[in-house]
């Protein structure tokens, strides 16, 4: 058995035939191949599938996809293209990054890049929600998702200085 | 307290080789690599796709100890989109053990794994059958529908079961003594009789789990027509894995490729050879389609390799003003239920950095290597290091007590110094031969902790605070090694138009080689790092590799380019002498650029050239080097740790931590300073948090990221690091050492320096000595009780020295 949703996902109309069980996050990784929403744990501890839906950030491994029905869902890929903060992009190369994005870079706040689309989307809600946080209110939002290597510090710092400047 | 900034203090004058003023190393670029993990264009070994992709999932034992009587498969093979179940007697053929790749020991011959059980399975976790179906659902529904009847035996779940042998794991081997051997420098036996005082401790360091981000995973294809093998999803050590292959599927090795995409970490323990590095190309051959297989987070903590943990009897001689005259002990480590490809590496390591960063002339390690039934053992970060700057950082500590002289003086008279080097530390590792620490000058790093913490006057501080917390600073000095041998290649082309690809033999897990590698390139070459495109760790790129692990790929991957560079530019110059009737001496390169009595052209040309049909020029833009070394290079420091305990919740704060090391030359300051701040944050975690459970039966009661606790970011944020480049490596001509793992080395053991400090200065709790590790809540809360219940008697009789081994 399947349902049909219909969803909004960066930006893009989507209607599909989905399963009941499917994830969020494996309908976005397998059917839409959109793979830069990752699974670390698919029991909701780690945040690596982190992504935005109506404006809030939401565990892809945690909410089935017949749930996402009628919601505009945001992933790591639409984040450069569709943030407020598309003005300020900056090009890298091919590749336009957001503010956020761009400040994740200079304070090398990723080295292998697992968690890193879970710590974007959940930070890009967070600013969305509050612009001019405190260390401690982006130690807190960030709190569920897991890094191991970076040990965060310049994570808080990327987060900081991007709301910093959008706030510019 | 306000966030670190990145720290690096540079040598006034280098002491090593390649001292030379360089534009690119030393920089602290941003990295290359970032911009295609940022908007997820990266391509993790799950993102894959192939036509006709099949799925695997591991059918893995329940049981920790059981024998197996008999498998039935037919209902999952009834289920639809099942394709496959393969059990023992579908690979038995061909199927061969895993391999010893590092650290073999007399004896670990009995212990080693086939990639599926057979009669008896030794750990929960073990790969019991493959399944592979059309779909990832179908084959997780079918794990239920593969029976097996399992009859249970008792588990051995600690290193005192195995050694009492009541219960053997591997029967036909007689004991579950893999092995044991005994290591010594000096007289100890000597030492310890004449010396002043002594004083032994029994510690304990649990069992931890790299936990990288992303779980293992492989796809595996074969193109029956032209017979390649074809498994993305390598790390680490492909070229290893891929021998391995070649010999097991008899085939030769230029017919299998192992291919790496992006990494999501490993510490350690992604990318070693396990029992599905064969089963999934295995099915891919067999069915002639191709097959993935991601583990899943639960199985990740089942079966990849653990690490750590290792009970230790440690015993200390030193003259009455704290010198330490000696140093031996016992090494209890749990390698779990098979000997896998690390073989030995943890208890080697552990016994062999006993003696740490001090002269200690005297030492004798008496190391048992003993089978348990709980997951395989295998590297992890610093392995064997954590744990033995713990038990010695710790006895060092309590000695320091007994004999009246401060934390700080017990260290500063027992660090080796500058004028001592290169020091020889002597054969402590039965597979290696004698090795001697390269360069440095350890109490300068310690000096530089010391100060930079202001550690004095936070010492005088120990004791119950304002806030109602015990305050505690704790010390721990380390030496670690790097940059393992024997060899690296590095191969370089020039690109018609004008880039520059680099291809190396080292691997990737995030690490930011694919910068590195360009700034170091970059300065022989005077040109932009933005020429430069490394690519990493595919069999395919160079003849042989070694892959990354033991802080290595800078250290040998960076000088195999560095020495590739050099040769490509003579080359170059070579030919273009050649052309215009010079000496190649007469040919002077600057910035991709050649000239004699003006310019004669450029590195582009010369790819244009070959590109045009020149094979002299096809020769000149391709260089290929090797680095060869047996040496190691030596990375040394001090972390200082602060902490904040509450009596009544346990909670421990950290309140400040700093981790000091000399690595001689970053060559990108940004990018060390991120390794040694996530080191130093993964290992307090560790510290505090982490911690793999096995009840009496085997069970792993820690299977999730729920009850295994990782640290957050709200955690440890006061974490800082200072790297020094002061005294550079003299066995590489890029004067580096390795940079990944000093930082988390002396965690354990600096932060249980500090909680101990807090209670032996807090009346009331002083009467407890802390020599097992972690420091959880449940851990600190029993200590706390047992303080106060020892106060109490205290109070009631005359007390007594609880814990003195002092004489004479």
């Amino acid at each position: 058995m399947t349902h049909q949703i219909r969803l909004t996902v960066n930006g893009e109309a989507v209607a599909r035939e989905v399963e009941p069980r499917l994830t969020l996050a494996d309908f976005l990784r397998e059917t839409l191949d959109l793979t830069g929403t990752h699974l670390g744990c698919e029991h909701g501890v780690c945040g690596a599938c982190t992504v935005v839906v109506d404006g809030r950030s939401v565990r892809g491994c945690l909410m089935f996809a017949v749930q996402a029905d009628e919601t505009s869902v945001v992933t790591v890929e639409g984040l450069a293209a569709l943030c407020p903060q598309r003005g300020d992009a900056v090009r890298r190369g091919e590749q336009q990054l957001s503010v956020l994005q761009d400040a994740f870079r200079q304070h090398h706040a990723l080295q292998c890049g697992f968690c890193t689309s879970g710590l974007l989307t959940t930070a890009h809600a967070l600013l969305a929600e509050t612009p001019d946080p405190t260390p401690d209110q982006v130690r807190l939002a960030i709190s569920g998702n897991l890094c191991r290597c970076t040990g965060y510090i310049p994570i808080v710092e990327a987060i900081l200085d991007a709301a910093r400047r959008l706030r510019e | 307290m306000s966030l670190p900034a990145a720290s690096a203090e540079h040598a006034s004058a280098g002491t090593g080789a390649g001292a030379h003023t360089t534009a690119q190393i030393g920089r602290s670029l941003p990295r290359l690599e970032d911009a295609r993990f940022l908007t997820g264009r990266a391509t993790f070994v799950d993102d894959l796709k192939r036509p006709g992709l099949l799925h695997a999932t591991v059918v893995r034992s329940p049981h920790a100890h059981a024998r197996i009587l008999g498998i039935d498969a037919s209902r999952a093979r009834a289920l639809p989109g099942v394709v496959a179940v393969y059990t023992w007697p579908d690979i038995a053929p061909i199927a061969q053990t895993i391999p010893i790749r590092l650290g073999p020991l007399p004896g670990f011959e009995k212990y080693l794994q086939y990639p599926l059980a057979s009669d008896r399975v030794r750990h929960v976790g073990e790969p019991v059958a493959l399944i592979v179906a059309d779909t990832r659902h179908a084959a997780e529904d079918a794990l239920d529908l593969v029976d097996i009847d399992y009859l249970t035996e008792p588990a051995v779940t600690t290193v005192h079961q195995a050694e009492a042998g009541e219960a053997l794991i591997h029967p036909e081997s007689g004991s579950n003594i893999a092995s044991r051997y005994t290591v010594a420098r000096g007289e100890p036996a000597l030492a310890f009789a004449q010396a002043a005082y002594t004083r032994r401790e029994t510690f304990r360091c649990h069992r931890q789990a790299a936990s990288p981000m992303e779980t293992r995973g492989l796809l595996a294809e074969f193109d029956r027509e032209s017979g390649v093998l074809r498994v993305w999803g390598a790390a680490k050590v492909a070229f290893f894995n891929r021998r391995w292959l070649a010999r097991v599927f008899s085939m030769v090795e230029a017919s299998i490729e192992l291919i790496e995409v992006d990494v999501g970490g490993s510490f350690g323990v992604r990318g070693e050879l396990y029992p599905e590095d064969f089963l999934v190309p295995f099915a891919a051959m067999a069915l002639g389609r191709p097959v993935k297989w991601i583990e899943d987070r639960r199985e990740n903590l089942l079966a990849t390799n653990h690490s750590r943990e290792i009970d230790c009897v440690l015993e200390i001689a030193c003259e009455a003003d704290g010198r330490i005259v000696g140093l031996r002990g016992r090494v209890l480590a749990d390698l779990g239920a098979y000997v896998r490809t690390n073989g030995g590496v943890v208890p080697a390591k552990a016994a062999q950095f006993m003696p740490g960063p001090y002269r200690i002339p005297n030492c004798e390690f008496e190391v048992l290597a003993l089978i348990t039934n709980k997951t395989p053992v295998g590297t992890y970060r610093g392995p064997g290091r954590y744990e033995a700057n713990f038990f010695r950082e710790r006895l060092i500590d309590l000695a320091a007590i007994d004999l009246g002289v401060d934390a700080v003086s017990i260290r500063r008279i027992n660090l080796i110094g500058a004028d001592e080097m290169p020091f020889d530390c002597g054969q402590l590792c039965p597979y290696e031969p004698a090795i001697e620490f390269d360069t440095g000058d350890f109490p300068m790093a310690f000096e530089r902790a010391l100060h930079a913490t202001d550690y004095v006057a936070l010492a005088a501080r120990n004791g119950l605070g304002a806030d109602g917390r015990l305050h505690g600073v704790g010390l721990a000095c380390f030496v670690e090694s790097s940059g393992a041998g024997p060899a690296e290649t590095g191969r370089i082309k020039v690109r018609a138009d004008g880039g520059i690809d680099l291809f190396t033999g080292c691997s990737t897990m995030g690490q930011g080689h694919e910068t590195v590698m360009a700034q170091i390139a970059a300065d022989v070459f005077s040109l932009p790092v933005e020429t430069f495109t490394l690519h990493h760790g595919s069999t395919t790129l160079v003849e042989y590799g070694y892959g990354t692990y033991h802080s290595r790929a800078v250290v040998m991957g960076g000088s195999a380019l560095h020495l590739a560079a050099g040769k490509l530019i003579a080359q170059a110059g070579a030919w273009y002498a050649q052309r215009h009737g010079l000496e190649p001496s007469m040919v002077a390169y600057r910035g991709g650029e050649f000239f004699h009595d003006g310019r004669l052209g450029s590195l582009a040309t010369v790819a244009q050239a070959a590109q045009a049909g020149d094979a002299t020029a096809r020769d000149a833009i391709e260089a290929t080097a090797t680095f060869e070394t047996k040496k190691r290079t030596y990375t040394y420091g001090t972390h200082v740790a602060q902490i904040a305990l509450d009596p009544e919740t346990a909670q421990i704060e950290v309140l400040r931590f700093l981790a000091v090391e000399d690595i001689g030359r970053a060559v990108n300051p940004l990018l060390v300073h991120g390794q040694a701040i996530g080191a130093a944050v993964q290992g307090i975690g560790a510290t505090f948090l982490d911690e793999l459970i096995y009840d009496p039966q085997g069970q792993l009661l820690t299977g999730t990221l729920a009850d295994y606790l990782l640290p957050t970011a709200t955690d440890y944020p006061n974490v800082e690091a200072i790297t020094l480049e002061i005294h550079r490596s003299r066995l590489n001509p890029l004067g580096v050492k390795g940079a990944g793992e000093g930082g988390i080395v002396a965690t354990g053991a600096a932060l249980a320096n500090a909680v101990a400090a807090a209670l032996a200065s807090t009346p009331g709790y002083a009467g407890v000595t802390l020599t097992e590790l972690p420091l959880s809540p449940e851990r600190m809360a029993a200590l706390l009780r047992q303080a106060r219940h020892s106060a109490q008697r205290d109070t009631q009789t005359p007390a007594g020295p609880a814990h003195r081994g002092a004489r004479g």
